[in-house]
This record gives C-alpha cells, sequence and structure tokens, in this order.
C-alpha cells in the first residue's frame, strides 16, 4: 500500500517529540479524520535550528510528519516556508490517493509553527505570508466542510474542520 | 517469519475437505442444473444435495433457501426485494444503527425511491431494544431488517423477541446473518425470522456464494431477472463449484459446531484477559452476548491503521475498522452508535480468530500489541496531553 521510504519514516520517525522552550508552535488537523500534528520549532539567525513532531494518526500521517521535519531542519525560515504538501509527498515517492490531502498536513503545521514563532517576535520584518495552495479537496456542502477522500460530511456536534482545525463553518479559498 | 492470521471475519482459509469437493466437482463435474439431459439431472442432484445441507445448518426446509452470489446479493435481494413487493401495503422500513452497510445502503436507495426508514439505537453494548422496535412500527411498515450478529463489535441481537413482534403485526422480517450463520446455532423458526441472509466465506466456504432464506409464502420480488432458476427467484447460471463447496462448508459447520465454539472462545477469553494489561483500552461488544470468534478494541491515543502496519510487519495480521486502511477514512457508524467518541473509534481493532489460531499465537500477539502500542503513544501529542493531564 505504501512506498518503502513511507514505511521506512513510519517505522523508525526522525525527530518525534515535543521541544518544551520552543520558539514557535503549530497544531493542525484533528481526531474525527483521524490524523492530529503538532511540530514545535527552535529558531537561531532566521533558520530552523531544531524540530519536533508528535502526531495521532495512521502510518501515511506519521511518515509525513518524520519527513517534513527531516526536511525542515536547517533551512531558513523563508525556505521552510516554500515546503509544500505536495513537496513532502513527492519526497515520499508518492501517497495513496485518499491520504495524500487528509493525512498531509505536515508542512500546514510547519507553516503554523512559523507564523506562530513571527508572531511571537512581532516587530521584526515578515517574509510575505506564503500564498496558500489551493485546496481543490474541501468543499462547501449546507454550510460545512467536507472531504470527498475521506466522504467526511462533518456532523454538526463536531466543531471543527479537519483540514485547518478551525470551527467547521467557512470557505477554504 | 511466523505467521498469525487473526482477521477471519475478513477471509479465511477453506476447509481443506471444502476445497477436496471443489476440485473433485471441477475435475468431474460440469452440467446445468436446469438442462433436462442426464448430465443435468446429475448437477441438479449435486445442487440439491448442496441447498439441504445449507437449509439443515439454520433449520429450514430446502426449499426455502435460494442460493446467491454472497451476502450482500442476500440482503439487497432480501431488503429490495420485499419493499417492493409490499408497496402497496405500505412504505415504511425499519432498522437498527448497527446493521452492515449492505443493509444501510440499500434503505438509503429505497428512501430516495419513497420509501420511510426508521433507524433504532442501541446501547452500549450493541444491544437493540425489542421494545424499540415495536415502538416504531407503524400501520405502514412492511419490513423490519435487524442483523443477528453484528460483524465489528461481535454482540448477538435478540432476534427471536423482534421476530414475536414482527410476527404479531405481520411484517416481513429480515435478518443479516452473514457474521453468524455457520459460526453459531442459526435456526429460522426460533429467530422467527421470514429472511435471512447467509455467506459461505464465513464458515470456511468459498467467497462469492451464500444463500438467502426465504419463508414460504413471504412476499419478495427477485432482484435479478431472467431465466427460470431457483424456482424463479433468482435468475442466472448457478455457480456449481461455489455452491458445492458452500454444501460442504455448511455440513462440517453443523457437525463441527460446538467443538469450533469451544476452541474459538478459549482463544477469545485468553485474548481478553491479556487485553488487562494495557491501559486505555475498551472492548467493544456485549461481554457475554457475542461471537465466539471476534474481539474488537478500541486503544486511546492512537489511530488503528499504524498498529495494523506494526503488527503486520511481526507477521501477525489484524484489520481495522477505523476504516483509514481502507477506501473510506470515516469512522465506524458502529463505533459512534455505543458511545466512542471519534479519537477512540479510529483507533480499533478487530481480531478474529479461527480453527487454524492457537494460544501461542494469541500470546504472540498480544506481546507485540503491547508493544507497538506503547511506540505509537510515544509519538501521539493526545497521549501527552492526557499524561500531562
Amino acid at each position: 500500500m505504501y512506498s518503502e521510504i513511507v514505511m521506512n519514516h513510519f517505522k523508525n520517525p526522525r525527530n518525534v517529540g515535543k521541544i518544551e522552550d520552543a520558539d514557535g508552535v503549530g497544531e493542525v488537523g484533528n481526531p474525527v479524520c483521524g490524523d492530529m500534528m503538532t511540530i514545535t520549532i527552535k529558531v537561531k539567525n532566521d533558520r530552523i535550528d531544531d524540530i519536533k513532531f508528535q502526531t495521532f494518526g495512521c502510518g501515511a500521517a506519521i511518515a509525513v510528519s518524520s519527513m517534513v521535519t527531516e526536511m525542515a531542519k536547517g533551512k531558513t525560515l523563508e525556505e521552510a516556508m516554500n515546503i509544500t504538501s505536495t513537496s513532502v509527498a513527492d519526497k515520499l515517492e508518492g501517497l495513496p490517493k485518499n491520504k495524500l490531502h487528509c493525512s498531509n498536513l505536515g508542512a500546514d503545521a510547519l507553516h503554523q509553527a512559523i507564523m506562530d514563532y513571527y508572531a511571537r517576535t512581532e516587530g521584526r520584518v515578515q517574509p510575505k505570508k506564503r500564498k496558500r495552495e489551493k485546496v481543490e479537496h474541501i468543499g462547501r456542502r449546507e454550510g460545512q466542510c467536507y472531504c470527498p477522500y475521506c466522504d467526511l460530511e462533518l456532523p454538526e456536534e463536531v466543531p471543527t474542520c479537519t483540514l485547518c482545525g478551525k470551527p467547521t463553518v467557512h470557505r477554504h479559498e | 517469519m511466523e505467521t498469525i492470521y487473526l482477521d477471519h471475519i475478513s477471509a479465511a482459509p477453506l476447509h481443506p475437505e471444502v476445497k477436496r469437493a471443489m476440485i473433485e466437482y471441477l475435475n468431474n463435474g460440469f452440467g446445468n442444473p436446469v438442462s433436462q439431459h442426464r448430465i443435468g439431472d446429475v448437477a441438479m442432484e449435486v445442487l440439491e444435495g448442496s441447498r439441504a445441507e445449507v437449509a439443515k445448518l439454520i433449520n429450514a426446509d430446502s426449499k426455502e433457501v435460494v442460493f446467491t452470489s454472497g451476502g450482500t446479493e442476500s440482503i439487497n435481494h432480501a431488503m429490495k426485494g420485499v419493499a417492493f413487493a409490499r408497496r402497496e401495503k405500505g412504505n415504511h422500513i425499519i432498522t437498527s444503527n448497527i446493521e452492515h452497510n449492505s443493509v444501510l445502503k440499500c434503505l438509503r436507495m429505497l428512501e430516495r425511491l419513497g420509501y420511510r426508514v426508521t433507524s433504532v439505537p442501541v446501547d452500549e453494548y450493541g444491544l437493540v431494544d425489542p421494545a424499540d422496535v415495536k415502538r416504531a412500527i407503524t400501520d405502514d411498515t412492511i419490513l423490519v431488517s435487524i442483523m443477528h450478529a453484528n460483524n465489528e463489535i461481535g454482540t448477538i441481537e435478540p432476534v427471536a423477541e423482534i421476530g414475536k413482534v414482527t410476527r404479531e403485526r405481520g411484517i416481513s422480517f429480515h435478518c443479516d446473518a452473514v457474521a453468524s450463520a455457520g459460526v453459531i446455532p442459526v435456526d429460522v423458526d426460533e429467530m422467527g425470522v421470514d429472511l435471512l441472509s447467509v455467506a459461505a466465506n464465513q464458515f470456511y466456504g468459498p467467497s462469492g456464494v451464500g444463500a438467502l432464506y426465504i419463508r414460504e409464502k413471504t412476499q419478495v420480488w427477485p432482484l435479478l431477472d431472467g431465466g427460470l432458476q431457483e424456482d424463479n427467484r433468482r435468475a442466472g447460471t448457478h455457480n456449481m463449484v461455489g455452491i458445492v463447496g458452500m454444501g460442504k462448508a455448511a455440513q462440517l459447520a453443523r457437525q463441527e459446531m460446538s467443538q469450533r465454539m469451544e476452541h474459538l472462545l478459549q482463544l477469545k477469553r485468553a485474548f481478553v484477559d491479556g487485553l488487562g494489561a494495557i491501559d486505555d483500552i475498551f472492548i467493544n461488544g456485549h461481554p457475554t452476548q457475542s461471537l465466539p470468534n471476534l474481539v474488537s478494541v478500541s486503544v486511546s491515543y492512537v489511530e488503528g491503521e499504524s498498529i495494523v502496519l506494526l503488527l503486520d510487519e511481526e507477521g501477525i495480521y489484524i484489520s481495522t475498522r477505523s476504516a483509514c486502511a481502507s477506501g473510506s477514512l470515516r469512522a465506524s457508524h458502529v463505533l459512534l452508535s455505543i458511545g466512542r467518541d471519534y479519537a477512540t473509534a479510529q483507533g480499533t481493532l478487530v481480531f478474529s480468530f479461527g480453527m487454524i489460531n492457537t494460544l501461542q499465537e494469541v500470546n504472540r500477539a498480544l506481546e507485540v500489541l503491547n508493544k507497538s502500542v506503547e511506540t505509537l503513544r510515544n509519538i501521539s501529542p493526545l497521549y501527552k496531553k492526557k499524561k500531562e493531564g
């Protein structure tokens, strides 16, 4: 089902854990879809000096988290902002179609951690916010997010969107 | 690497005697049972022999058994067949919240055609309350469909009590017995059912063949139209090799049932006892009123597919109902119905035992499961949050 490199990262995940005095924290996903990811970063001279992740999710989600931390480590913040879910999936030599979106939250978590770092160090010059990749899989149906890949219509009592973790009644670009 | 197969609910190896009977038929038989010559007569004899075995397994009369292509077809036949045949009488159907997708999707389709569906809830063990079924009945109710044993959590429903209710009111009662027939005793008279679905692959028979029991005088339309096979109830040339296999499997299941159940229960008990060593898990389903061959366990703070992958690495094969491993990533409706939250439902595993399994295998599976859960919990942010309070 998965490529060798996905299985390698799943079985021996890199950079597992949580940096206690992190400079930035990114948290995405929710357990409804079965995937949640937390990324913590340490920044030194505008570079990602250290990065760790924790993930609740399937094999793909764990491999994605591991890969994204490996890709980001040592990069400048600007370079790290250019890591996308597509580039992570490519590095993993592809993911099954139904995992391409829902389980591929690593880049989002990384970007959130970086934005969190910028927010904390406000006043500094921030690079232009990267334009969000087009999220074709999220549509709107009767005011709720849904994802045709996981065929998940979120019932009302579920308060958050599977993609961004925000309340469900909103539109993705 | 030692192979430990604990996914018998998905597929099971053929019983050696079933395989032998099928090969024997492949080598020597080929006739069409509806032909009017001697070769056809020989095939007809084989067909009726198999039918008699399937009938005996569920305590039915031979002429009330229709061969189908498996559980899904049997269920579709029963649901749609009764709904269409009794349309003049009413348009209301009652079911439960934990039925198999075959039932649920039939009903979704029937709803689009104007039928009304009431789905009764289940308790924390997955049990339907017959009183709920009784309350849901209206003058328009034509069909009740409740499963015998649930395929995900193993709970056995109080079918006989529901059968009494439907009989009193003259409502057709279909029971999905795919997970139970051939595993535990099934008696169509005791259960009071009018239709009952069976699949051969649940009791060491081949996949692609099943049966639908239709009580005499039950109004039901055919699902497949065409030739006059199966007394005009199911058209299509018979899958003779499959039917031979199903007949043999039914015979063996009936003869060996009590010793099979004893063996499976012993494995199940040992497994459930061993699960006590893992924190924060739930064993789903009723503690006693459940299938002997299946244990459903929800492991908090981890996702099911990742456990399946780690066990796979160690040669242990199980399945998940997090559905993450299958096409849909939706959490199981059965687990949500018995009150599991989304995250816990995603961390659910199904261990289903078979006659090839041993106690040593069960112990090894427990050991590897314990280790895998620990590994994944160490990565999980949910587990970290819990530990930090």
